[in-house]
């Protein structure tokens, strides 16, 4: 019997046996836990502006989005935040706090390896590729507009 | 503006922007790794082709917050140190202008790692 | 059909005691009444989950020669495994005794190989009293082979739940007990599955060759065994399996059940049920041995089935190899 023949037939009926979940709930949930970080990071944005009012307004927003990552940081720390993210998946993953979450569980959870190869070493294990593109495409974005400007 | 309006503008389209990635989370059973280099990738080139800023003036934190807007960010940057620095400004931009974002980031997990340990789920 | 080796055991070794030790969430399972030890937190009072894992695995050997009623010095060998890497589990446990060791791997499948091997052991008087032993922690492999605890993601439909928990059980020619008449050693059986968040359906084929092989080799059918248990095919795998098997013509009944899929409560959240090596060692060493004992089960068939990756196989696009196999349990 052609073992190739076999394995994709199986893998296409194993794919058809896959319990199919229903969306909605999740898509709800990440939805409104998604907005609501959005609506959070608004309003600590505004209240900035409102007590230091000669901030510019990007280095309001630096300091929203430093607030954020350090309350998803400590929610990370006191195990709250996965929790979140199992109940609202890309509601917490897609801001900026999903990054930070990201960064700070693999730290935590190696700490058991040591300072140097355990934190240190592990914390980019998730986010290293975000911030590998990131940086790539901006040198690439950068480099075009560079061209650019030369004509 | 009508300050309820712009919290509602805020909520929407963040919310939408989340439920996106909730959607490629049902449909292709991405890591969250992927999810975010995916959001990124999408913030840089709405930012290249200067589009973040119409979205950014009109759903404030609701495309901000995303990372999203960290990748716009990035994008920015760099464009804008290419202005003042020419060459250089490729290799810079980037990067200066998320610093904080990314320091803060190490900083806080490197904080939190000393002080707790990790729970197990339930 | 390659023929897979099924040994008939002249002598039956007995097995003369069981213990087993779980965490929490297992102890609210299905099975939670018939365990031994119900650990209060993962941590089981050490400062890493590695070494709850180490420390799980010394208790239930302990426990076990203690249950047996035996001392440390009867024991000729202790065979055990676990799914960390290396099994340093096993090893570090084995380091608080006098025996000999061995330690083996088969993923999830380490029981049935651990008796296995046990089995064969005793009944050719090499040896008089082993030890077989496996445990799994689902913190430990939650890093090894997935994502850190912290992280905010959402698992798949088809994922299961790592069980924290070790089983272990003495065989012997002396006592009273269940006895080990026929061992299958199975094939390594790989249809290509790549999906890591499947291990039912990767694992499946595996179980239907070595099912194959051993009614073939020991002219029995389903309805010769009271019970026939895979290990953790979970919700999933054991409807593929029944699947699969209906299409060679052999019907798995109402005296088939799978150990992943039975472990926790609907309400547990655990999506398509237990996995990992301590799945079947707890069910196995528990729940199966009390019924076999209370005289509930005459004739047992338990297919513990392993999933054999590594995270480096899996990130090179891979497929996932999978074994099982078969022991035949008798109460007389």
């Amino acid at each position: 019997m052609d073992d190739k023949k076999r394995n994709e037939t199986y893998n296409k009926y194993v794919m058809s046996k896959i319990p199919k979940t229903k969306p909605w709930p999740s898509l709800f949930n990440s939805f409104w836990v998604g907005g609501l970080i959005c609506v959070l990071g608004q309003g600590i944005n505004d209240i900035y502006m409102l007590v230091f009012p000669s901030l510019s307004e990007q280095t309001a927003w630096a300091l929203t989005l430093i607030t954020l990552i350090f309350i998803a940081s400590f929610l990370t720390g006191i195990g709250v935040y996965d929790q979140i993210g199992k109940f609202a998946g890309g509601g917490s993953i897609v801001p900026i706090t999903g990054f930070s979450n990201s960064i700070a569980s693999p730290s935590i959870e190696f700490k058991s390896e040591g300072i140097i190869y355990g934190i240190c070493v592990k914390m980019f294990t998730i986010a290293g590729p975000v911030i590998v593109f990131g940086v790539v495409s901006s040198i690439v974005v950068g480099l075009i507009y560079w061209i650019i400007s030369l004509f | 503006m009508d300050i309820f309006l712009t919290y509602l503008i805020v909520f929407l389209v963040g919310g939408v922007i989340c439920m996106l990635g909730e959607v490629l989370i049902i449909t292709t059973n991405i890591t969250s790794a992927r999810i975010l280099v995916t959001f990124v990738l999408i913030g840089v080139f709405l930012e290249a082709v200067g589009v973040f800023d119409y979205i950014s003036d009109f759903a404030k934190a609701g495309i901000n917050v995303p990372i999203i807007g960290f990748g716009a960010s990035l994008a920015k940057g760099a464009i804008g140190a290419v202005k003042t620095h020419g060459f250089l400004g490729i290799f810079t931009g980037g990067l200066t202008a998320t610093a904080g974002g990314i320091a803060a980031a190490i900083g806080f997990a490197f904080l939190f790692a000393l002080i707790f340990k990790s729970h197990t789920k339930k | 059909m390659q023929k897979q080796h099924t040994f008939k055991l002249k002598n039956k070794p007995k097995i003369v005691g069981s213990y087993t030790i779980v965490g929490p969430k297992e102890g609210r399972g299905n099975f939670g009444e018939y365990f031994d030890y119900v650990m209060k937190n993962d941590c089981f009072g050490e400062d890493t989950f590695e070494k709850a894992e180490r420390k799980m695995m010394e208790t239930a050997v302990t426990g076990v020669i203690q249950k047996a009623k035996l001392q440390p010095k009867n024991i000729d060998i202790m065979i055990a495994g676990d799914l960390l890497n290396q099994i340093v589990s096993s090893s570090y446990a084995a380091r608080a005794f006098q025996f000999s060791f061995l330690g083996v791997y088969g993923a999830c499948s380490t029981m049935a190989e651990s008796l296995a091997v046990g089995s064969v052991l005793v009944d050719s008087k090499y040896c008089k009293n082993v030890v077989c032993c496996t445990g799994s922690h689902f913190s430990t492999a939650e890093r090894q082979f997935r994502f850190p605890l912290e992280l905010g993601n959402q698992r798949p439909p088809t994922s299961q739940w790592t069980v924290t928990g070790a089983g272990a059980c003495v065989l012997s020619l002396e006592g009273v007990g269940p006895r080990i008449s026929m061992v299958t050693f199975g094939r390594v059986v790989d249809w290509g599955v790549k999906d890591v968040n499947n291990m039912g359906g990767a694992m499946a084929p595996a179980v239907r060759e070595t099912l194959l092989s051993h009614f073939q080799n020991t002219k029995t059918t389903p309805e010769d065994y009271d019970l026939i248990l895979t290990g953790d095919l979970g919700k999933l795998g054991s409807e593929i399996l029944i699947d699969l098997m209906d299409d060679e013509g052999v019907t798995l009944g109402v005296n088939y059940g799978d150990c992943g899929q039975m472990y926790f409560k609907r309400e547990q959240k655990t999506l398509c049920g237990a996995s990992g090596a301590g799945c079947c060692a707890t069910v196995f060493n528990s729940y199966i041995i009390r019924k076999m004992l209370e005289g509930q089960y005459k004739k047992v068939l338990f297919l513990p089935t392993g999933a054999l990756l590594s995270s480096t196989s899996t990130q090179q696009g891979d497929s996932i190899p999978c074994v099982c196999h078969a022991i035949v349990i008798e109460m007389d």
